[in-house]
């Protein structure tokens, strides 16, 4: 497995995951800010109607991060909070685990790219989780049905399994 | 599946998380919790046994103190979820990024 899971993990209130790109810092970077679309699983993880074509982050504190459907429409998936080049980013993931848009929600993620010789890690942590629970109603309901959440556990089961 | 559901039931008040939150640094007795919460002991201890039984607090004996822990269990399935999400668009990531580096070079 090529991603890891921090394995000391005490925090219930976040999710750590490390990976080590062969790949220099810069170009990361680029790829996870600037082109981000090329790697995204656009198939199955947007909000819009349209289907989606682009995610992209705007380039500076404050900026929106959004996906772009075929239709030119655009929906917010959460807003730049940190922009440090080549180092260190933090958004804002205002998704909930039905995969709708809810801008109250402000869970972080948190990206650093750290230099390993050649290669970079990535270091991602998805925090503020227990956010979740002040939307608790919709989230029983995702509980409730065989919607996006038991299939998306199912797939975690499947890829863990691997 | 009924353990998250649990969890964010007894996460969904503010009251709550805060008590969560006051656990983030270690453990800590009732008393020890409702300081600096304006909230009475009798209540910070009802909300407790809420966490509890939501797999989000645990508590364990220290003579005759009782200490109160956050305990990771009960957002588990929530973390699963995200955990398989990240893992799946890093790998893409990934693949996507050494791409852009061969090309470079």
């Amino acid at each position: 497995m090529t991603v890891q899971t921090t394995s000391t993990e005490t925090d219930p209130n976040c999710v750590r995951k490390s990976i080590t790109v062969r790949a220099r810092p810069d170009v990361a970077w680029r790829v996870f800010t600037e082109k981000m679309g090329t790697w995204w699983p656009l198939a199955n993880y947007k909000i819009g109607k349209a289907k989606a074509v682009d995610a992209v982050i705007e380039p500076r504190v404050g900026g929106r991060w959004y996906e772009r459907g075929d239709d030119g429409s655009t929906c917010d998936w959460g807003r730049v909070l940190t922009w440090e080049p080549h180092s260190r980013l933090v958004l804002t993931w205002d998704i909930d685990a039905n995969w709708q848009p809810d801008p109250t929600l402000n869970t972080e993620v948190e990206v650093r790219f750290i230099a390993d010789g050649k290669d970079t890690r990535v270091a991602l942590e998805h925090r503020r989780l227990d956010r979740f629970g002040a939307r608790r109603d919709e989230m029983r309901r995702i509980f409730d049905t065989e919607g996006d959440w038991g299939r998306l556990l199912e797939m975690f089961a499947r890829a863990a399994a691997a | 599946m009924v353990n998250a559901e649990r969890a964010l039931d007894a996460l969904g008040d503010p009251t709550r998380r805060r008590v969560l939150k006051r656990l983030r640094s270690g453990s800590r007795s009732v008393g020890d919790i409702a300081q600096g919460l304006d909230v009475s002991r009798p209540a910070v201890s009802q909300h407790l046994k809420v966490l509890r039984s939501a797999g989000l607090v645990a508590v364990r004996a220290e003579g005759t103190r009782r200490l109160y822990a956050v305990d990771t269990r009960g957002l588990d399935a929530l973390r699963g979820w995200l955990d398989g999400f990240w893992d799946k668009a890093l790998v893409a990531f990934k693949a996507e990024a050494e791409r852009e580096e061969r090309k470079r070079s």
